[in-house]
């Protein structure tokens, strides 16, 4: 169980939190793309092995959608990489 | 008793007797004894037969690393597997060896021992093939598992669970861990120590040690005393923490609360820092028959004369390649046994160990190659350790010690890193991964000034705080040349008492290119019991170092995994159950749905609904058919509260509402209602339902019950982290608007009758209109939407007017026969008119299209969730499953999800059927599927296949009643 | 290859069995192969194995990391079952079941198969429905599931004495599948490696691919490991957890996520259950080992991860919504809990493909992919040695996404 830093709560259990995904791209114009690449944005998400940055939804607390980096080998929350886009 | 008992001493009361049985044997003990100091001051020996050859086995070590003895409690004590070096003696207490039959001196399964040369590691691999596995399994089954299975919870009392957040806990409190604890309390940290022994003191315990100016336990007694009371400091005793997961979550499972009703509290702690201080375990050595009754390791013996006050025997050998074994030897004599002999694997004995045994003989660079007797220990065989002719030498109790490994399972859990040291020849805690410290004997400070002075520096570094002084002691350096097998061994030399694992199975694995650590463990089970192999594992790494000619580092580890020790399940499910879990959700008017005999269970969401109301004398099916002709005919009414409802607000909504429906919402004007669908991103339905716009800036959504939690994060996602500039405000009001819903021909009247100031006439309030006013003098939201297919009157109210307006209801609609309508009857209804339902005809690959509701999709808006998904998909995609109605000839009832395939053949399936109904209106059974291109293929025939016949159904459009729609509009 | 035997035991037996021959070799590495197989797991191995028995290919390498093994083939709960609910899955679970079956005899490795049912608890009407459905396409493909009572649920399974009339969630009735069985997981992945091995093909552990390589004309032509660069034409990638971390060497991204799917066993007790119990809507399942353990999996861990260990929380729920059925298990122990990580493709059904670069082919998105273990390899090796997909996977594809076209299958794992 992880302790997840809520910026209104503070850091909280895991459990008063739903798992909201990996970020994706920000939303392109469908209309503005070709269909491979609406279908590949669709299905494809950032899978790293290392700091990935996701979403989480305080659902058992204040209802925030927050957003943390974390490390998918150690679970460890980290700062956000240099090298990340 | 008393000849196998020490004159004084000990930590027993020797006033108060305790009686217990054993196999069947009723015997004496003392309190403060465990059930194994017992029985081997009882001069019981043979305590156990091995898992495989059924071997005669005794008492091996002294706490949680026991190999051998496990015994099955009974009474009001039931339980398996334990070891009984862990047993507290208990007034009473009944337990039995497990896996022999009849009992361990004379057991049947030792005929196994005959064939043992036939049976070696890996043997089932290779045999049991022909005629088939299933014809040796029932027996193989039956002659492994151990104790008996529980049959029944715990007659009495409960587990319970509790979250405990602290600055420091500290794993075990032997010597660093109290002097951790002590400074690290005094330093005013909130502090939590732990540990699995019934008293604190740890290896103190069990040897005669000095702290300060007196004996070490007076010393242990002081710390205790002041650590219970700092009111910043929680101390457990018999609280093993037995797992070290990620953010420096830990579990502590304390078996003993000083709560009589309570068995059991398993301790979720969050710690800002962790110190692991978890000891050491001796490893046994490996020689010929070293799993004879008798032979036992040197600290366990020690633990038995010193702590228990028994004495073990009367004439002892100590085998050993370190020091530790020679203060054992010296406190064997001063229990009166005599030493015959301490053989040391080592060349060079250290001055300060010989000195503390001056009168025993010490044959250095010797082995012990095999003991010998047939059901305990007689004497052992001794030879130099590189070769040479062997003597003989008798003894009754052989304590050998391998050398110590630090109890690296916490840190390893944790994902601190491990390192080989070859001075101590054992696997020690490296880099941390998390905010943990290793300290005293886990952390490789063998004496016990390095492991006070660790401890005292460990917590002061924690608490910021200045290294407090620590009083002196002494102790022997601990000095080790490895010895991971004796070479010379005759006979079984075990690796892994508890599960057979022998030298030979190992150099078999190896040979047999099993030569991974991880597959020799595997291979030979060694390191897989309920011990985890805590004395014997790294004994297995160095045969497999030796065999290989490679450092022990170079073979590694296998994975510490938790628990450290068995758990109990109950433990950790503490007083959770799956009414704790899944709460039900009620409406209002559960209690009167109750006591009108409804039928109450689950349907989707955690919501208990009525599913009908059954008269007397009545069949399901009748009380289905009655509700729906209610409905069709008169007047019915339903509890419609689970639906979910959110309030928006803001001047955006009308514009997200666009971005979520697949049709236009924003173009809706005040008091309108529009039902609509919603997409994934991905151009699958997850839900549709009816949005009503209020006011200029605030509109009620309603969502299905299921899918309500949901839509719910959708709404919030989207809004938080996709649009957060977008003025729109959500709120789930699904428990704020409560409604009964008035449904039927008759639905008119019913609410003329119960009186509102709203104008409830087709033309003031059509269908999807709704309006605010008084119902029943009650303040109200009527709003006309059907789900039924008929005139429909949803009146909503705040929950705690629903149970008064309920009751208006049925008063004003008792002269038309109203009555309460279920869920299954509600369903039948739905199917009639072909409302699609989430879950039976959409089940994640079902597009608007396919329903019939292409209309539903905007064409004029450029981009909503899901429209460039649907396109993508059906551009790639053909014969795809659309819905379609069915009616089965001859008239019968066709199970839903039955498939549909070509003329019933047993081929791929073209569709399902989604629903299937008995239709009052239609008075005949219809259907509702999912079928290749069905909304071409009205009017064709299609086969039902089923196990045991095939039923032909004629395909119509997915509407059985009212197709124009009008009862519901009017 | 050195027949195992009873005979063969007392024979080695006499002279204390010093004289076994290796079940694999340790052969070196070559610089160049026809086929290179990443991953010696059990996909991975029994891709080899078909490669080398349907289509003579036997200039094989198959390259692992760890041990052979090692993988999610290690870390299993050994559920072997074919109630699938779609055309696209079930008569290729039914043939892996087949061909689990005759494993023991094809490979000379007792795969200890035993065909002892799976036994679903249901708990509401929707589950039941569910069930339903996928019983009536099951016998299309030949595949067993039969409905029982509460009553005679409880009489096969006499350790379930909860979910009674007044639980959260009553039982109200069950399902049999009695082509379900459970096997030793080492012993198939020990069995596959040394019949490849008679065969001629390498298995060359301790040799972590570290990336892909293309040639110039886009084609696949090797993989860079830690012991040097190997070439092949064919490169099939069986890492279940690490696809995505390969493929992304060659600049492939493919919809595929990292979970951590977690087990856990019980102390040993002597019989119980002889059946596998399955318990879709409190979520978990479980079967006792010939060793006497219960073997349970659970709820997953939804998060990504690349970490073998358990989540407390999601843990607790398992053994909560256990211990409501079978209450008598609060007195038995935990001894032992761990993970495997699997990547799950964006609709949860398995991908097994040729890639957009030629020549390399992806076996992944198993989610419980145990069972998919001898089937899994028939079809790749189809694949990979043909280069058209076999009759039993043509839905399985990477195309699939590209149109959306996604196969939804419900009951991947065991217990949802």
């Amino acid at each position: 169980m992880m302790n997840i830093p809520c910026p209104f709560c503070g850091p909280r259990n895991e459990a008063e939190f739903a798992f909201g995904g990996p970020v994706k791209p920000d939303r392109p114009d469908p209309n503005m793309v070709s269909e491979e690449e609406w279908a590949a944005y669709l299905t494809q998400v950032p899978n790293p092995l290392g700091p990935v940055q996701e979403r989480w939804w305080h659902v058992k607390g204040c209802g925030t959608w927050l957003t943390i980096w974390r490390d998918t080998r150690t679970h460890d929350i980290v700062v956000r990489p240099a090298d990340a886009s | 008793m008393p000849h196998n008992r020490t004159e004084t001493g000990g930590r027993i009361d020797r006033g108060q007797m305790v009686n217990f049985t054993f196999n069947g044997h009723k015997l004496q003990g003392f309190a403060g004894d465990t059930l194994a100091s017992a029985l081997l001051a009882n001069g019981i020996r043979l305590t156990a037969r091995s898992f495989k050859y059924h071997r005669p086995r005794g008492i091996v070590g002294a706490g949680i690393e026991e190999p051998s003895t496990l015994v099955e409690l009974m009474g009001d004590d039931a339980s398996g597997n334990r070891p009984a070096t862990t047993v507290p003696l208990r007034e009473g207490m009944i337990a039995k060896t497990v896996n022999c039959w009849p009992s361990p001196g004379f057991d049947l399964g030792a005929i196994t021992q005959l064939i043992s040369r036939f049976i070696p590691a890996g043997f089932y691999y290779k045999t049991f093939k022909w005629p088939g596995w299933h014809l040796y399994e029932p027996s193989i089954r039956k002659a492994a598992g151990l104790a008996a299975a529980p049959t029944a919870p715990p007659k009495q009392g409960h587990f319970e669970n509790r979250f405990g957040h602290c600055d420091l806990l500290i794993a075990g409190a032997g010597p660093a861990g109290l002097m951790a604890a002590l400074t690290a309390g005094r330093a005013g940290l909130r502090v939590m120590i732990a540990d699995e022994g019934t008293e604190a003191g740890g290896s103190l315990l069990n040897r005669r040690l000095t702290i300060g100016d007196g004996p070490a336990l007076d010393w242990v007694q002081g710390v205790v005393d002041e650590l219970d009371n700092l009111p910043n400091v929680i101390h457990l005793q018999n609280a093993t923490v037995w797992a070290y997961r990620e953010h420096n979550y830990l579990m502590v499972n304390e078996r003993a609360p000083d709560n009589p009703s309570l068995l059991e509290r398993n301790w979720r702690m969050r710690a800002g820092h962790v110190i692991c201080a978890t000891g050491a375990i001796e490893r046994a050595l490996v020689f010929g028959n070293n799993d004879k009754p008798g032979v036992m390791l040197a600290s366990a013996a020690q633990a038995y004369v010193n702590r228990y006050g028994v004495r073990l025997g009367q004439r002892a050998i100590v085998f050993t390649n370190n020091n530790s074994a020679y203060a054992v030897a010296a406190d064997l004599a001063a229990a009166g046994i005599t030493v015959a002999a301490i053989v040391d694997s080592r060349m060079d004995v250290p001055e300060e160990a010989r000195s503390m045994v001056a009168d025993i003989d010490i044959l250095a660079g010797h082995v012990v190659t095999t003991a010998r007797g047939r059901r305990q220990v007689r004497g052992a065989a001794i030879a130099p350790v590189d070769g040479g002719a062997s003597q003989q030498i008798a003894c009754d109790l052989l304590a050998h010690s391998g050398g110590w490994n630090p109890a690296v399972h916490l840190w390893s859990q944790s994902r601190g890193a491990l390192r080989y040291d070859d001075a101590l020849t054992s696997f020690l805690p490296d880099r941390p991964a998390q905010n943990a410290t290793s300290i005293g004997a886990a952390d490789g400070q063998m004496t016990l000034a390095d492991a006070l002075d660790r401890g005292a520096r460990a917590a002061a570094d924690v608490a910021g705080v200045v290294r407090p002084d620590i009083p002196k002691s002494t102790d022997l350096p601990y000095a080790v040349t490895p010895l991971w097998r004796v070479k010379q061994a005759t006979g079984k030399a075990f690796l892994d008492i508890q599960n057979d694992v022998t030298v030979d199975d190992v150099h078999l694995a190896l040979r047999e290119g099993y030569d991974n650590v991880e597959h020799v463990k595997r291979y030979t089970t060694g390191g897989m019991g309920i011990d985890q192999g805590k004395t014997g594992n790294i004994n297995i790494i160095g045969t497999v170092a030796m065999q290989q000619g490679v450092p022990l580092d170079e073979v590694g580890t296998t994975t510490f995994r938790s628990p450290y020790s068995p758990v109990s399940f109950g433990a950790i499910g503490g007083l959770r159950e799956d009414s704790v879990v899944l709460p039900y959700r009620h409406t209002p008017v559960t209690d009167w749905n109750l006591k009108n005999g409804a039928f109450m269970y689950e349907s989707g969401a955690r919501w208990r609904r009525p599913g009908y109301f059954p008269q007397a004398g009545e069949s399901f099916q009748e009380t289905i058919n009655r509700e729906c002709r209610i409905v069709r005919n008169g007047v019915g009414v339903y509890d419609g509260s689970p639906l979910g409802t959110f309030e928006f607000k803001g001047r955006d909504v009308g514009r997200f509402l666009d971005h979520i429906y697949t049709n236009i919402m924003s173009t809706l004007k005040p008091r309108q209602g529009r039902y609509g669908l919603m997409l994934s991103d991905d151009g699958l339905i997850i839900d549709d339902g009816v949005a009503l716009r209020l006011s200029e800036y605030r509109w009620i959504v309603s969502t299905s019950t299921g899918h309500a939690d949901a839509m719910n994060s959708h709404f919030e996602e989207l809004l938080q982290t996709q649009f957060p500039d977008w003025n729109v405000f959500v709120t789930p009001v699904t428990s704020q608007w409560n409604n009964a819903t008035i449904c039927g021909p008759d639905a008119r009247d019913v609410m003329q009758a119960l009186g509102t100031d709203i104008d409830i006439s087709s033309d003031a309030l059509p269908f999807m209109g709704f309006a605010d006013g008084q119902v029943a003098d009650i303040p109200a939201r009527v709003v006309r939407v059907s789900f039924t297919g008929e005139l429909s009157f949803e009146v909503n109210v705040a929950p705690r007017d629903l149970p008064a307006l309920w009751g208006k209801i049925m008063i004003a609609g008792a002269p038309l026969g109203i009555a309460p309508i279920g869920s299954e009857a509600n369903h039948v209804l739905r199917v009639e008119k072909g409302f699609l339902s989430l879950g039976h005809e959409v089940d994640g690959t079902i597009d608007p299209y396919d329903l019939g509701l292409g209309w539903a999709m905007s064409r004029k808006k450029p981009d909503y969730l899901g429209k460039h998904a649907v396109a993508i998909r059906r551009a790639g995609t053909s014969n795809r499953r659309e819905l379609v109605g069915l009616l089965p000839e001859p008239d019968q009832m066709v199970p839903e999800g039955a498939p549909l395939t070509p003329g019933g053949d047993r081929k791929p399936t073209e569709g399902l059927v989604t629903a299937c109904v008995y239709s009052t209106v239609n008075e005949r059974w219809v259907g509702l599927a999912l079928l290749e291109n069905g909304q071409s293929r009205h009017d064709e025939t299609v086969h039902v296949r089923l196990k045991d016949k095939i039923v032909v159904a004629r395909v119509t459009p997915p509407i059985h009643y009212d197709p124009a729609g009008e009862r519901l509009r009017s | 290859m050195h027949r195992y035997s009873a005979a063969a035991l007392l024979r080695h037996g006499i002279n204390r069995h010093t004289t076994w021959p290796r079940a694999w070799r340790c052969p070196p590495l070559r610089d160049s192969y026809d086929v290179i197989i990443v991953g010696a797991g059990g996909h991975g191995l029994s891709t080899a194995y078909h490669l080398a028995k349907d289509h003579g290919i036997t200039n094989v390498a198959v390259l692992e990391r760890g041990w052979l093994g090692g993988g999610n083939i290690a870390r299993n709960t050994v559920t072997i079952r074919s109630n699938y609910m779609r055309d696209a899955s079930i008569p290729f679970y039914v043939k892996s079941v087949a061909l689990y079956e005759g494993l023991t005899k094809a490979l000379n490795f007792n795969m200890m198969h035993s065909k002892r049912t799976m036994v679903d608890v249901v708990q509401t009407y929707p589950k039941m429905r569910e069930l339903r459905r996928r019983q009536l396409t099951m016998d299309i493909y030949g595949s067993t599931y039969e409905q029982i009572s509460e009553r005679e649920l409880r009489r096969r399974i006499p350790a379930l004495t909860g979910g009674g009339p007044d639980a959260r969630l009553p039982i109200t009735g069950g399902m049999v599948h009695t082509d379900a069985g459970v096997n030793r997981h080492d012993a198939v992945a020990w069995g596959y490696a040394r019949a490849i091995d008679a065969m001629g093909i390498e298995i060359h552990q301790q040799t972590a691919v570290e990336s892909l390589v293309r040639g110039a004309d886009g084609r696949i032509a090797g993989v860079q490991t830690k012991r040097g660069l190997v070439r092949a034409p064919k490169v099939a990638v069986a890492v279940s957890g690490h696809t995505t971390t390969l493929t992304e060497t060659v600049g492939l991204k493919l919809p595929l996520r990292t979970m951590n799917l977690t087990a856990f066993v019980s102390e040993p007790v002597k019989p119980l259950v002889d059946v596998i119990v399955n318990c879709p809507d409190a979520g978990f399942y479980f079967s006792q080992s010939d060793k006497g353990e219960m073997v349970v999996g659970g709820a997953p861990d939804m998060g990504q991860s690349f970490r073998r260990d358990i989540k407390q929380h999601v843990f607790e729920d398992t053994v909560t919504a256990m211990l409501s059925l079978f209450p008598s298990f609060k007195k038995l122990k935990l001894l032992r809990q761990w993970g495997g990580h699997l990547d799950i493709a964006h609709d949860a059904s398995p991908i097994m493909d040729q890639t957009d670069v030629p020549g390399l082919f992806i076996t992944a998105g198993w989610w419980g992919g145990y069972k998919a273990i001898p089937a899994g390899g028939l079809t790749l090796a189809h694949l990979v040695a043909t280069g058209k997909s076999h009759d039993l996977m043509s839905k399985f594809t990477l195309k699939r996404f590209r149109h959306l076209d996604y196969v939804m299958e419900t009951g991947t794992t065991t217990a949802r």
